[in-house]
């Protein structure tokens, strides 16, 4: 007969990666995973990077809106001005910190009337020979008092603005001088972006890896083929290879999107898309190993997410993905500085924001390195073929 | 002809940790033939299988296989043998004709899909993964994986468990069919009728142990001689007959 053809490994291997490739596209958790979520955090960071802060003021029904103050404040971008509530509506609301201040302000004109709060010194004699035209009245509240400190410079900082166009005009006491240093502008995207793809990386190559494997050894499909001329290492290799490429299509794809639609910065372009690909390789097979360990120790498939959550979610939240791992206590920062998404991260960022090299993330990579000897000595031992 | 054997089996013995699954095993399968291994569940047939396919190692004895030792030629086997495993499942997500392809780079063989699929009648099945498949279509599936690579010997594993009569039938057919080509057929089954329509030789195994092998008919015959009788007279046709009269022989989908 006609199979005494010399046996290939390569192909074996090839046709494993084709039929695991296939399968990845085709399984909604993998795409939702490296696609989807990445996305989603990425747009919704993006977008509130944007804006920093804005204090939600509710305006009285009683409140005078042609006034200075009131024109001022709505130009600032920072006060999100609430005018369709009513006045019970709205003290609950401040009461539970939905709205942060409530504006009420009271043109004082004829009335004479002087309350409590800031009296306004009118800019032009025109307005009237009262001495305050204007009480701006305010109600804060202790759900929000962060916000509250906001709203109170600033207006301090209207009311001192109109105050002293009014007045006599003086020699001021002294002057600011402000300037901006020229340079790249480090936008949120530039840093949410590299660790979006890190977070990418891990939960495909941890949750994925030991998914597949625990479910092709429970049903038997390794065993199967294990009846064929294969090697083991053809197995690995094949399925290592297909998630490879899918992670590398998905790291394009945030890549582009980021790049176009949020302005992510690419220093040296293509090559730094390269680079950042280089990265995303090597921190895939870092985290397959902890894939291929779960797949080890997992009894069943319900016991895959409880164990990959214990690998994936510190990694997410102390490896500096969303913010610097500076803010935290030094304690935390000593159990971020021993993660490998930490230096995944930390090398990912050098190279698209800093333009680095692979040679410049030389420290990284040698953690990263030590990484993979840890997990791989412990894969051996625990991975299980059957 | 003379019966040449193609595996040989001498003596094979395989323990577990504590617990001993076959105990000095010896019998041949002759070249060309239907073989059954019968017997109770937990007799040491599957594990007796595995070992002849390479899959598990034994503790002692000689396995050849197309005059290959089982010690020095795992791999030259494998490429001659085709292996149905009970109660396997197949790579998720893939329609069978992209199975087929990764069977074919598994083996390193040229088929096409349709060649392979057409063997077993599901041709019209191409799109459809495994797991949409009915049961007597699953085990076709099976069969036409382990014929990929021209075997001169298939291991099927109690590939009628679970199949009404109809489905059976049909898979009687296609392994006669197998046979029929030059192939020769090593089968377990829980069902009697099933190895004396289908089987050329069987051997019963009980315990770890072979007690008996021989043709059906001469197993048979061996026992009315004893002067066994059955306690209720034989009709000249079964309750199975009947359903099969009654529903049809045509095998259905579904």
């Amino acid at each position: 007969m006609n199979q005494m053809k010399k046996y290939s490994n390569a192909r074996a291997t090839l046709a494993i990666a084709v039929a695991s490739f296939r399968s990845i596209i085709r399984s909604p958790s993998a795409v939702v995973f490296s696609l989807a979520f990445p996305l989603i955090f990425i747009i919704v960071f993006a977008n509130i990077g944007g804006s920093p802060v804005t204090v939600d003021v509710g305006v009285a029904k009683s409140c005078d809106t042609i006034n200075p103050v009131y024109q001022i404040l709505k130009k600032t971008g920072v006060v999100h001005l609430i005018k369709n509530q009513s006045a019970s509506e709205m003290a609950s609301n401040l009461s539970k910190g939905t709205i942060d201040v409530i504006l009420d302000i009271k043109n004082n004109r004829g009335l004479n009337n002087h309350e409590k709060g800031w009296t306004i010194y009118p800019p032009l004699s025109a307005l009237g020979g009262g001495k305050s035209p204007f009480t701006v009245n305010i109600q804060y509240t202790k759900a929000s008092q962060q916000k509250d400190g906001i709203f109170r410079s600033l207006l301090n900082g209207i009311l001192f603005q109109i105050n002293s166009m009014g007045s006599t005009v003086e020699q001021p006491v002294a002057e600011l001088k402000e300037a901006t240093v020229q340079g790249r502008e480090y936008k949120y995207i530039d840093f949410i972006l590299p660790g979006m793809l890190g977070f990418s990386l891990l939960s495909s190559g941890v949750f994925g890896t030991a998914f597949v494997f625990l479910s092709l050894r429970l049903t038997l499909v390794i065993k199967r083929f294990f009846a064929t001329p294969v090697k083991r290492y053809s197995i690995v290799v094949g399925e290592a290879l297909a998630r490879l490429v899918f992670s590398w299509i998905g790291a394009l794809f945030i890549i582009t999107v980021g790049h176009y639609f949020f302005g992510f910065t690419l220093v040296h372009g293509l090559i730094t898309v390269v680079n950042m690909l280089i990265l995303s390789a090597i921190g895939l097979i870092i985290f397959m190993g902890f894939g291929f360990i779960i797949s080890g120790i997992a009894k069943n498939e319900s016991s895959v997410p409880p164990l990959s959550n214990i690998i994936t979610l510190p990694q997410f939240l102390l490896s500096g993905t969303f913010f610097a791992t500076t803010a935290f206590p030094s304690w935390l920062q000593g159990l971020a500085n021993i993660l490998p998404l930490t230096y995944l991260n930390k090398a990912m960022r050098d190279v698209a924001f800093e333009g680095a090299g692979m040679g410049d993330v030389t420290h990284e990579l040698l953690i990263l390195g030590i990484w993979f000897i840890i997990v791989y000595a412990v894969a051996v031992k625990t991975f299980k073929w059957e | 002809m003379a019966k040449q054997p193609i595996i040989t089996v001498k003596n094979l013995v395989k323990n577990y940790d504590d617990f001993a699954a076959v105990k000095g095993i010896s019998f041949d399968v002759y070249d060309g033939e239907i073989f059954g291994l019968l017997g109770p569940n937990g007799a040491g047939k599957t594990t007796t299988l595995e070992i002849i396919e390479t899959l598990r190692d034994k503790t002692s004895g000689e396995v050849t296989v197309d005059g290959l030792s089982i010690d020095h030629d795992a791999d030259k086997i494998k490429q001659r043998i085709g292996v149905q495993l009970q109660a396997a499942g197949y790579y998720p997500n893939l329609n069978l004709s992209e199975l087929i392809k990764l069977f074919c780079g598994l083996y390193g063989i040229d088929k096409t899909p349709s060649e392979m699929l057409g063997k077993v009648a599901l041709n019209d099945k191409a799109k459809s993964k495994y797991k949409e498949l009915s049961g007597g279509q699953k085990q076709r599936f099976s069969i036409a994986t382990t014929l990929i690579n021209n075997p001169k010997i298939i291991f099927l594993d109690e590939p009628t468990t679970g199949l009404d009569p109809q489905a059976r039938r049909n898979l009687w057919d296609l392994i006669r069919e197998i046979r029929d080509n030059g192939t020769t057929v090593v089968i377990t089954t829980h069902y009697m009728d099933e190895a004396e329509e289908l089987c050329d030789r069987v051997a019963f195994i009980d315990g770890g142990h072979v007690v008996g092998i021989d043709t059906p008919n001469h197993f048979i015959d061996q026992l009315v001689a004893s002067g066994f009788e059955r306690k209720k007279q034989v009709k000249l046709a079964n309750l199975e007959d009947v359903f099969i009269n009654l529903t049809g022989k045509e095998w259905r989908e579904g």
